[in-house]
């Protein structure tokens, strides 16, 4: 047992800190920090100066261009990267697509797309949900019928996170209706400019526009843009499961979280002193404080496990119901120490602009991030569905 | 002992509840949410043709109710249904305040009040105060026959609607002292009043007041200089179970929703309220709200219980109701999933209107506090 960082960690951890505070602009920073939307020039802006860098791609292997950064040294890196409140890097494209490309999709398609995604040409967006299918995603009903050179996709995907920055949209679809489920699905590549889609907004609760209702009708998709063998969707499908898992904890958003709650709750007033120095509020930040700490070593765990080149399994979910319950609860407690300034709603303190805010520093967006946020425990696997699999593997019926 | 309504209360229940799902609809509440008045005048003048804020008042007051259980009754089926009108503060808060300090030409007013002509807004808070009633940094001095106002109102509720504003401010004593505080009868459009208008979150709007050197007529002041915070704490009680109703209301919303979806969603084959799990939240969840329901009885049968047992109730009341209120949105959301995220959804907003309230008169630890406090006093 030895908790500490070894020389070359902290030497990489002391690289990334120079260089975020070299090259993060501030309003960016500012922006994360404030809650707001970056738009999309915000990402593209961000994505480019790390793409500059050479730090776009933590995970992928070095010979597509990525970082191959161990899982210790990824987890550094997002640990500052939070810390300076950097934007986060959109997954799609970088950490869900192209694991699956890079293991799965043909030669043709690794040299066209992974270098798009790494210039910022592409931007992708993940085509799973459908209003029938959520938790039980292997139920989907967008068909893909092979005709000639191409398959002609009809139906609708709904949730799709940023789908109106995308250009290109990775589908599951359905290509097979009379066998099990799961050995019926596909996976395609979709230009979103092609004829017969259509996007949506759903505005959530919070008034925020992030996702998306993609409509397809009688939409042509070259037979060159199936990924791997047709009707293995779901395998590509489940690997790529395991990598949005990575990072699944989200150590860092919550540590950056929790320091936001600190700097709000120093500032406001509570019958004369500050709130965090009031019992009942300061006992509320150190019970979450203390989750997070044990949560992060959990985490590491679990990292250097992977380290030594083993699967997390159960783990992960584990991470995901802890890390997102530790997140809200965080949120919650923005929410609460602003007070009566959380009552506000203003699009400008989350789409941006120049106006006063109304309230104080740090309080404009944080009733509306509470609400945003309950979706931490819905998607990327509820948390409902994890507990299903920690409750399988660990009571038996194996999985 | 009895749980039973009076006849009168039941009718008024029956008919307010009739008339807000024949016509409070989620695409009408939604186009209000929507609107730039934040609220539907219409709905509200034909609400006060109901009696419904009549029955905010006495008796002596020119109304028909007027104690905890009337105000209970109204405020859990406005919850019920997201009603965003502001019957709290023309009513409750400023109405209130006028019944219970004004001279008899003040009292006038609550004519206009109670047939719904009348919007009022209570200028109370400050940036600094958080939920602490008693602190007022706005200061009012008296020269000659005159009172001249200086100070910041925060997130005034329907100040932009409101002919007339209830402005507190200190004519003596230090920041957060009890005594020393009066309450003024100000009209909005007064010179140095300034509003700065917004929406809110969970629906209707407010405005950030500014009083720049404002100039009132003495006679403005309602009750005795520098003695309005008693008056300002009865208030302050009566809205903490008008929110606290209003939260059950909208609780009852939230888990009939959920019940609904639960047995019509179907994934895997079935219907998602099968999944035990899943039930047993659900199971919960309808534990919490009679807990709930108990809190706002208990509080509104002590609203007119001497102050100190009153805000022991009160205190007990706005914790549990915003604890188990919290747990109903969240949990709801939840047992949902994506489609309770969706603005347009009714569970979404109803969601908002039970988180948001405990940011009005005290959150669920601001009430914990003072209810230590009160029972060990
Ligand atoms: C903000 C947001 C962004 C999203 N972004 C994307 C995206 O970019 N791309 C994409 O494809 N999808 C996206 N999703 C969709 C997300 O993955 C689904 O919401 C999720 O899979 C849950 O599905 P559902 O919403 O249909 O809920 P349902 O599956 O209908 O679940 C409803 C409730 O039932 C529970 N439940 C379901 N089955 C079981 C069971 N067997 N046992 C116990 N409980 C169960 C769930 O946990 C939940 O509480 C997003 C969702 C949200 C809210």
């Amino acid at each position: 047992m030895d908790l500490s960082y070894s020389v070359k960690e902290q030497a990489f951890r002391a690289e990334v800190r120079g260089f975020l505070s070299d090259n993060l602009p501030p309003e960016l920073a500012q922006a994360v920090r404030d809650g707001r939307s970056l738009g999309k020039e915000g990402h593209d802006r961000w994505h480019a100066l790390l793409n500059a860098q050479g730090w776009l791609a933590p995970n992928w292997p070095k010979e597509f261009g990525g970082c191959e950064w161990g899982a210790v040294q990824r987890h550094i890196f997002e640990e500052e990267c939070c810390r300076a409140n950097a934007p986060h890097i959109v997954p799609f494209g970088l950490s869900m697509l192209a694991p699956v490309l890079q293991k799965f999709g043909s030669k043709a398609q690794q040299d066209h797309y992974l270098p798009r995604i790494l210039s910022g040409e592409d931007w992708w967006c993940q085509g799973y949900s459908e209003p029938g299918a959520g938790s039980d995603l292997a139920s989907l009903k967008t068909k893909a019928v092979r005709d000639g050179d191409a398959y002609v996709v009809n139906g609708q995907k709904t949730w799709t996170t940023l789908g109106q920055y995308a250009n290109c949209i990775f589908c599951l679809v359905r290509t097979d209706a009379s066998v099990k489920q799961q050995a019926g699905i596909s996976f395609l590549l979709i230009d979103m400019d092609t004829p017969g889609i259509e996007v949506r907004p759903i505005i959530l609760l919070d008034g925020s526009a992030e996702v998306n209702e993609v409509w397809f009708t009688d939409v042509r998709v070259p037979v060159e843009n199936l990924v791997g063998e047709e009707n293995k969707g779901w395998t590509y499908a489940k690997y790529l499961l395991t990598h949005e898992r990575t990072n699944i904890a989200g150590v860092g958003s919550s540590q950056a979280g929790l320091a936001a709650v600190k700097r709000l709750a120093r500032s406001q007033q509570h019958r004369g002193q500050p709130l965090i120095e009031n019992p009942h509020f300061a006992a509320r930040v150190a019970q979450v404080e203390i989750d997070l700490m044990a949560m992060s070593t959990t985490n590491l765990r679990i990292i250097s496990v992977a380290a030594k080149g083993q699967a997390p399994g159960v783990e992960s979910s584990m991470l995901k119901v802890k890390g997102t319950q530790i997140r809200q609860e965080i949120n919650d407690l923005a929410r609460r120490a602003a007070g009566v300034y959380a009552m506000p709603f203003s699009s400008e303190a989350v789409e941006g602009s120049n106006e006063v805010p109304i309230g104080p520093e740090g309080t404009a967006a944080v009733a509306a991030q509470y609400f945003n946020n309950r979706k931490l425990s819905i998607f990327g696997g509820s948390n409902e569905i994890q507990r299903n699999i920690i409750a399988k593997v660990k009571l038996g019926g194996g999985a | 002992m009895n749980f039973d309504l009076t006849s009168e209360r039941q009718m008024l229940q029956d008919s307010l509840r009739r008339f807000l799902s024949d016509r409070y609809t989620t695409e009408v509440r939604n186009d209000i949410l929507a609107s730039d008045a934040g609220f539907s005048p219409d709905i509200w003048a034909q609400l006060g043709e109901l009696g419904i804020i009549g029955a905010m008042f006495s008796e002596e007051q020119g109304g028909y109710g007027g104690a905890g259980f009337d105000i209970a009754v109204v405020f859990e089926e406005l919850g019920r249904a997201g009603v965003v009108e502001p019957f709290l503060d023309s009513a409750i808060l400023g109405g209130g305040l006028i019944a219970s300090l004004g001279s008899q030409d003040q009292q006038d007013l609550i004519e206009q009040v109670i047939d719904g002509s009348l919007h009022l807004g209570f200028a109370h808070g400050e940036p600094r105060s958080r939920y602490d009633l008693a602190h007022v940094e706005t200061t009012a001095t008296l020269q000659d026959d005159e009172i001249i106002l200086n100070g910041r109102k925060a997130v005034v509720v329907n100040a932009e609607a409101a002919g007339y504003l209830i402005v507190s401010a200190r004519e003596a004593g230090a920041e957060a002292d009890k005594s020393g505080i009066s309450l003024f009868l100000m009209p909005v459009d007064m010179p140095g009043v300034s509003l700065r208008g917004y929406p809110l979150l969970a629906g209707g709007r407010a405005a950030e007041v500014q009083l720049d050197k404002v100039i009132l007529p003495a006679s403005a002041r309602l009750g005795a200089a520098g003695a309005a915070y008693p008056a300002i704490a009865e208030r302050a009680a009566a809205a903490s179970v008008a929110l606290a109703a209003e939260t059950l209301g909208a609780m009852e919303t939230a888990t009939a929703l959920t019940r609904d979806y639960l047995q019509v969603r179907q994934q895997f084959g079935r219907p998602i309220g099968t999944f035990q799990a899943l039930q047993h939240r659900m199971a919960d969840l309808l534990i919490e709200l009679e807990q709930a329901r108990s809190a706002v009885i208990n509080g509104a049968g002590h609203l007119d219980a001497e102050p100190q047992l009153r805000d022991l109730h009160i205190s007990a009341t706005g914790n549990l109701v915003a604890r188990t209120g919290r747990l109903v949105a969240e949990e709801s959301i939840q047992l949902h999933g994506g489609i309770a995220m969706t603005q347009d959804y009714e569970l979404a907003h109803i969601a908002k209107r039970i988180v948001m309230a405990e940011h009005r008169f005290g959150d669920a630890d601001y009430h914990l506090e003072q209810f230590i406090d009160l029972s060990t006093a």
